[in-house]
């Protein structure tokens, strides 16, 4: 009885101990907390007062709206970049690694100041104007970021979110692409299969837990995404994340904060659920 | 045999480190007593005096990084004792105030704040009572109004004025050759101001007057202390007033010849200095880099006037003791060092914050110190100026506060939508704000008794 405990109960428990140790600390009770502050007033009473004042604030509709563009926008593009940039850089061509390296380069950058450099290159004096007017393109300079079109701020987000976080989805599918490639892509070689064949029968079937977990890390860090926002629209562009600081470090409410944070993390949740079914791995498929 | 290799290197390896470890301070230990010192070839120290103890200073103000860096490395050098100076955003240094106060550990020593902060700590019973301080403090030159404030409404002294500053209009040069006729660049309206402008806007093609709207801005200071009093005569109580919606309408105007980049302008300095506005209005410790990089190119002018009269904003930034400080004693010996002339000077010279002392401005000031003064004294001294108080008594509230107006402004402006809806609507969440923490008016409204009443 105690040795089948040891071995059936006690090491699995013991080994998962430090990640539960881990998620408990930092996830979970943090998510509890977040609970009870969104269902205070500042008094410390119990109240719907936060989610009310979220609710009836203009500028919440807004954020969530501009929220769901933004990830309906970037992820797709973001997963189609990544797959050829995972391609590219496992193929057998030489230097090919060398890519590699080149494409992680803004996973080093923070995403302040990947919002910054963005914020250099498309303001009034910015890189791009200076660079078209010295092409004769323009006449003068061009504002792109400008409130009285939030599309040319919404673009400009988009570029710069799928330049600095592309990286992170592309390091999980080479890892994923590193399992597949070999035989099977040889295999499909020696039965002639084109590279359009390939992908749609070869790599995506195999790739799709990776493509699992690079989906869910990519949309997930999506909903938090601010500080681009922050820096390239100001408070023209509101999503969910930067509501929910302005709410905290600006207006000193953390309660209204909190509420913002809760509907991050339900939108989380249902997604996570969406790709966990859509994508499920099929048990005889993870034995390969 | 291989694990015990292993073992044994990590062994060496940490004996290693321990051993290059810096020393740690000498503990007396009974088996290791410190060597006599006595037979020492050198003569010894003269003072052996103890060091002194550090002061904690927590502060609101010079918070941005080069401010604060100035602050420990250049003003607070002289000093002598070590200072530790922590800037704070408002929400969480009355948050550590009031929990230390609460849980009886005061580690804060001094408290460096806006006025309307002060308030705050005083209702907080956060205080010390430093009228004696003061009293020692008397050879200086305090201005009067400012050392008067700073008894927030009661007969002691609470608040001792460190350094005040106010907004001001940064002008490119190149600007003036629009100036509408008849207009006096120190003595604007903000009627002019718009015409002006329209003019660059015709002649050039672009929008170059600029506000700061970006999310660290301080556009809600606009409306606060520029904006309301200069069209209304007043702030809180005529938020919806009619003289209001005209103020909104004319300001819409105004705003179709700004930079519409503003949404992402902090410190209207930058945008001056790229030249993608020619006109703006900002703090003046925000606007400084412009003046002291290109002192040739830029003026700095008093901010227009309306209807009302030239509606601006001193700010003034207050010292106070915390009630149970530690260290009481450093802590009177900082704000006597923080509140002398040459003190203020150098305070004035590295962060561009200005004397609290009625003292001469010294020739060798640079460029851009004496640009923006010439300008706030001239703003101060106007025959209409409307002076405007930051608000007073809101405590955390205080940026709920800001949000109202710059939503305010924002909703009306940048949105287009229906005036009167947006200041019925923001109204009330300002009231709700006021019952809420019984904050009174404060100038240029008039005087309350209950909380402040839009009305």
């Amino acid at each position: 009885m105690s040795r089948w405990w040891k071995a059936e109960i006690g090491l699995p428990l013991a080994l998962l101990m430090p990640a539960i140790l881990f998620l408990g600390l930092f996830i979970a009770l943090p998510s509890v907390q977040a609970l009870l502050l969104a269902a205070q007033a500042p008094d410390g009473s119990w109240s719907g007062e936060p989610f009310r004042r979220m609710l009836a604030d203009t500028r919440f509709m807004p954020a969530l709206r501009n929220t769901l563009v933004l990830i309906a926008l970037v992820i797709p593009l973001q997963l189609a970049l990544a797959l050829t940039m995972a391609l590219i850089a496992q193929s057998r061509r030489r230097g090919a690694g060398f890519f590699l390296y080149v494409y992680a380069i803004p996973l080093a950058i923070s995403e302040l100041a990947a919002g910054l450099v963005w914020l250099a290159i498309f303001t009034e004096r910015g890189y791009l104007n200076v660079v078209l007017r010295a092409l004769g393109l323009i006449q003068r300079p061009i504002i792109f970021l400008s409130y009285e079109h939030p599309i040319g701020i919404l673009l400009a987000v988009v570029i710069a979110e799928v330049w600095r976080a592309t990286a992170i989805v592309m390091v999980t599918l080479v890892a994923g692409l590193q399992m597949i490639l070999g035989e099977y892509w040889e295999a499909a070689e020696v039965f002639g299969a084109n590279l359009a064949q390939k992908l749609r029968y070869v790599v995506l079937p195999l790739l799709r837990p990776s493509l699992q977990a690079a989906l869910i890390i990519r949309t997930l860090f999506a909903f938090q995404t601010f500080a681009v926002v922050v820096a390239l629209g100001g408070g023209v562009l509101p999503v969910l994340a930067s509501e929910a600081y302005v709410w905290y470090a600006g207006a000193h409410n953390p309660h209204v904060a909190a509420a913002y944070s809760l509907i991050i993390l339900a939108l989380s949740a249902l997604v996570t659920g969406f790709y966990l079914y859509v994508l499920r791995v099929h048990p005889e498929e993870m034995g390969r | 045999m291989r694990t015990r290799r292993l073992w044994a290197l990590f062994t060496v390896a940490l004996i290693l480190s321990l051993a290059c470890q810096p020393a740690a301070p000498p503990t007396p230990t009974p088996t290791a007593p410190p060597p006599p010192a006595a037979p020492s070839p050198t003569p010894p120290p003269p003072t052996p005096t103890p060091p002194p103890k550090p002061v904690l200073f927590l502060s609101t103000q010079l918070r941005p990084v080069e401010e604060a860096e100035k602050m420990r490395n250049v003003i607070l050098k002289p000093f002598g004792a070590p200072v530790e100076f922590i800037p704070e955003d408002e929400g969480p240094f009355h948050d550590r105030i009031r929990a230390e106060i609460q849980a009886g550990k005061v580690t804060v020593d001094v408290v460096g704040a806006l006025h309307g902060n002060f308030v705050t700590l005083l209702k907080d019973n956060a205080l010390e009572d430093l009228t004696p301080l003061m009293e020692r403090l008397k050879d200086r030159p305090m201005i009067s109004q400012f050392a008067e404030l700073g008894k927030l409404g009661t007969d002691r002294q609470y608040c001792i004025p460190w350094m005040q500053a106010t907004y001001i209009l940064a002008i490119n040069k190149k600007a003036l050759d629009y100036l509408p006729a008849g207009a006096d660049v120190n003595a604007l309206t903000w009627d002019q101001l718009r015409q002006w402008g329209e003019n660059i806007h015709k002649a050039t093609g672009e929008r170059r007057l600029g506000f700061p709207l970006g999310p660290k801005g301080l556009i809600h200071r606009f409306v606060q202390g520029y904006l309301y009093p200069s069209y209304t005569g007043a702030f809180v109580t005529t938020y919806k007033s009619p003289e209001a919606v005209e103020m909104w309408k004319s300001f819409k105007a105004l705003w179709e010849h700004v930079n519409p980049q503003s949404t992402t302008y902090d410190f209207m300095q930058e945008p001056l200095l790229a030249e993608e506005v020619w006109i703006a209005w900002d703090h003046t410790a925000r606007l400084v880099n412009a003046f002291k990089e290109r002192p040739e190119d830029f003026i700095a002018a008093p901010v227009p006037a309306g209807p009302k009269g030239r509606g601006f904003m001193p700010v003034l930034a207050c010292l106070g003791i915390v009630k149970g400080a530690p260290n009481r004693e450093g802590a009177e010996a900082l704000i006597e060092f923080l509140t002398r002339p040459e003190t203020q000077l150098t305070i004035l010279r590295e962060v561009a914050f200005f004397p609290v002392l009625d003292i001469p401005m010294p020739a060798d000031m640079p460029a851009h110190v004496r640009i923006e003064g010439e300008a706030v004294v001239k703003q101060s001294g106007a025959q209409d100026a409307i002076p405007a108080l930051l608000p007073v008594g809101l405590g955390g509230k205080a940026g709920e506060f800001n949000k109202v107006n710059r939503d305010t402004l924002e909703r009306i402006v940048l949105k287009g939508e229906d005036i009167e809806k947006v200041l019925q609507e923001e109204a009330a969440k300002l009231q709700a704000i006021l019952n809420e923490t019984g904050a009174a008016c404060w100038p240029p409204d008039p005087p309350s008794t209950g909380p402040c009443q839009v009305r």
